[in-house]
């Protein structure tokens, strides 16, 4: 399962994010980025496209074991 | 020392260090895990926590998972390194003997350490009386399972909903029933909504945004008891100010505790501010005597910031979770030498009311409070916090690109009010006082605070007087004998 997410105290709101992978991530209001932390991992191009576009690079991106989630570990790799 | 040999001694301190036990499985405790493998270290990580979850993020609780664009169970944090921890979760810590370094489990079972971190982090303060507390109707927002909770009782529609205190927490679920077009009703003993976190000006300007958006906010005002039907269903609350407003949801938001209780008889230095450590995050004892090898980080902590005075800082932020981990985790596998000094400046965010605030810095530091760009007008502003002539915090609303810029000039200890030359600053800066009211008067707490310096300061008086003004439902004006 893919699943990310964004240092807020970092963003400062370029919303090139928003561009890349609109139905992951919005602007809410003038200034607050909203962001879907478990897209479906089909979105992974797009959230790439996203994480590599931030210009103070806030965004993480991770896999995440469903089965192992119950139990709180889980493996993943870097993006 | 040649760096050869700093690398030499400190893998000789990793290949003794052989099992860490991470007592806190939130943001914290992970950040920490992940920063322990990224420093090298093979040995073993038991993380504990008492909640049955894997790591999950907390900011979306009181925003998009309350206003339902989120799921309650989407929050899990991603993890970016491969752990291989074993995780004993839904298993509260209940006990620490330092003198045979081992965690006593629920369940009775003891879990041996070489380091230990502390992340366990704090609970949501409830309602003082248990039966108000218990009815139908009465919630907390803290964690994943509060918020799903809250979730369905927001979804449900309900005639009109009653925020118990202005702090963040109570501010941004006000602000979330307003999106949904709900009734809601916020009450808090102060002046001004946050005023415990940016004080009385900046407060007024939270007051205007709530009201303008429908809000009910009631100042200077408690809620003396909450009632239900025969049924235990919470039917209306009774104010300070003489109303009795029909409600059928409740939250009460004042605040949080630390999580310090499981650590009674362990003897390092906790009380209800916090477990006490150094610049390195090591835990102090009762005596003042630093541990070996216990470390403390996250909202659990209190410690010395180089720019605050000496005073041991608590700080309930996102950003201070994730960067004191670092720090200590850093520190649990290094030796002295190589030791880093914990020094982040407190961050912080809030999405309330239509506009994103941040902070960088520690307002309540401060004694007065200058709007330095933008306008009240506008609803985009910066304003800067000064403490005797020097900058020490900013506060920014629909303006974050400039938080960096002060974030600079608070670390370089820059003369208050700051200089600026911006085109959107007026010529002459009018400097207020910032209004912080005095301890125990908000109906919340504070979510970045001083503490007092040095491990061994006594808290303040706790006699029956001051715990009265600390009882929420104790209306303003009232005078402790």
């Amino acid at each position: 399962m893919l699943r990310i997410v964004v240092d807020l105290n970092r963003c400062e709101s370029y919303a090139q994010c928003v561009f890349a992978a609109p139905t992951v991530f919005w602007m809410k209001d003038e200034e607050s980025l909203e962001y879907d932390y478990a897209p479906d991992d089909s979105l992974l191009v797009q959230v790439e496209r996203a994480a590599a576009a931030c210009p103070v690079q806030a965004i993480s991106i991770c896999w995440l074991d469903e089965q192992l989630e119950q139990q709180g570990g889980n493996h993943s790799e870097q993006q | 020392m040649s760096s050869n040999n700093a690398e030499k001694t400190s893998s000789s301190v990793q290949r003794s260090v052989q099992r860490i036990v991470i007592v806190g499985a939130s943001l914290a405790g992970l950040s920490a895990a992940e920063s322990l493998r990224s420093e090298g270290f093979a040995g073993t990580i038991t993380v504990i926590g008492d909640e049955p979850h894997a790591p999950y993020d907390r900011p979306p609780l009181s925003k998009t998972v309350l206003t339902g664009w989120l799921q309650a169970e989407h929050t899990t944090l991603p993890q970016s390194v491969d752990l291989q921890a074993e995780w004993l979760l839904g298993m509260p810590a209940i006990g620490l003997d330092l003198g045979n370094r081992e965690v006593e489990l629920a369940d009775g079972r003891r879990v041996g350490f070489d380091r230990l971190l502390i992340s366990t982090g704090t609970h949501a303060r409830t309602w003082p009386d248990l039966a108000q507390a218990a009815l139908d109707g009465v919630c907390l927002l803290h964690t994943r399972d509060d918020a799903a909770r809250l979730r369905a009782r927001l979804a449900a529609r309900p005639k009109r909903v009653l925020v118990i205190g202005g702090g963040f927490t109570g501010s941004e679920v006000a602000s979330v029933c307003r999106e949904l077009g709900l009734a809601v009703t916020v009450t808090e003993r102060s002046a001004t909504p946050l005023i415990g976190a940016l004080g009385a000006a900046a407060g007024a300007f939270a007051g205007q945004l709530q009201r303008a958006h429908g809000v009910d906010l009631r100042c200077n005002v408690t809620v003396m008891s909450l009632e239900g039907d025969e049924s235990g269903r919470l039917r209306c609350a009774y104010l300070s100010d003489g109303d009795i407003l029909d409600i059928d949801v409740a939250v009460v938001a004042l605040g949080a505790v630390r999580n310090v209780e499981w650590l009674r008889d362990s003897g390092l230095a906790f009380d209800s501010r916090g477990l006490a450590c150094d610049a390195a995050c090591r835990a102090f004892d009762i005596n003042g005597i630093v541990t070996d090898g216990i470390f403390v980080a996250g909202d659990v902590a209190r410690w010395p910031h180089p720019l605050y005075g000496g005073e041991l800082l608590a700080v309930e932020h996102w950003g201070n979770a994730v960067e004191q981990a670092r720090t200590a985790a850093h520190n649990m596998v290094s030796v002295p030498a190589d030791f880093r000094a914990y020094k982040s400046l407190p961050a912080f965010w809030s999405r309330q009311f239509g506009v994103n605030l941040k902070t960088i810095g520690l307002p309540s530091f401060a004694d007065e409070v200058v709007l330095t760009q933008g306008s009240v007008l506008e609803r985009r502003l910066v304003a800067a916090y000064g403490y005797k002539g020097r900058i020490v915090a900013a506060l920014t609303v629909n303006m974050a690109r400039w938080l960096p810029a002060y974030k600079a000039m608070i670390e370089a200890r820059v003369p208050f009010p700051p200089v600026l030359h911006s085109p959107d600053s007026s010529a002459e800066l009018r400097p207020v006082p910032a209004g912080f009211p005095p301890h125990g008067q908000t109906t919340h707490s504070a979510n970045a605070i001083k503490t007092g310096t040095g491990p061994s300061t006594p808290p303040p008086e706790e006699s029956s007087t001051s715990d009265k003004v600390k009882d929420p439902r104790v209306p303003p004006g009232f005078q402790p004998k």
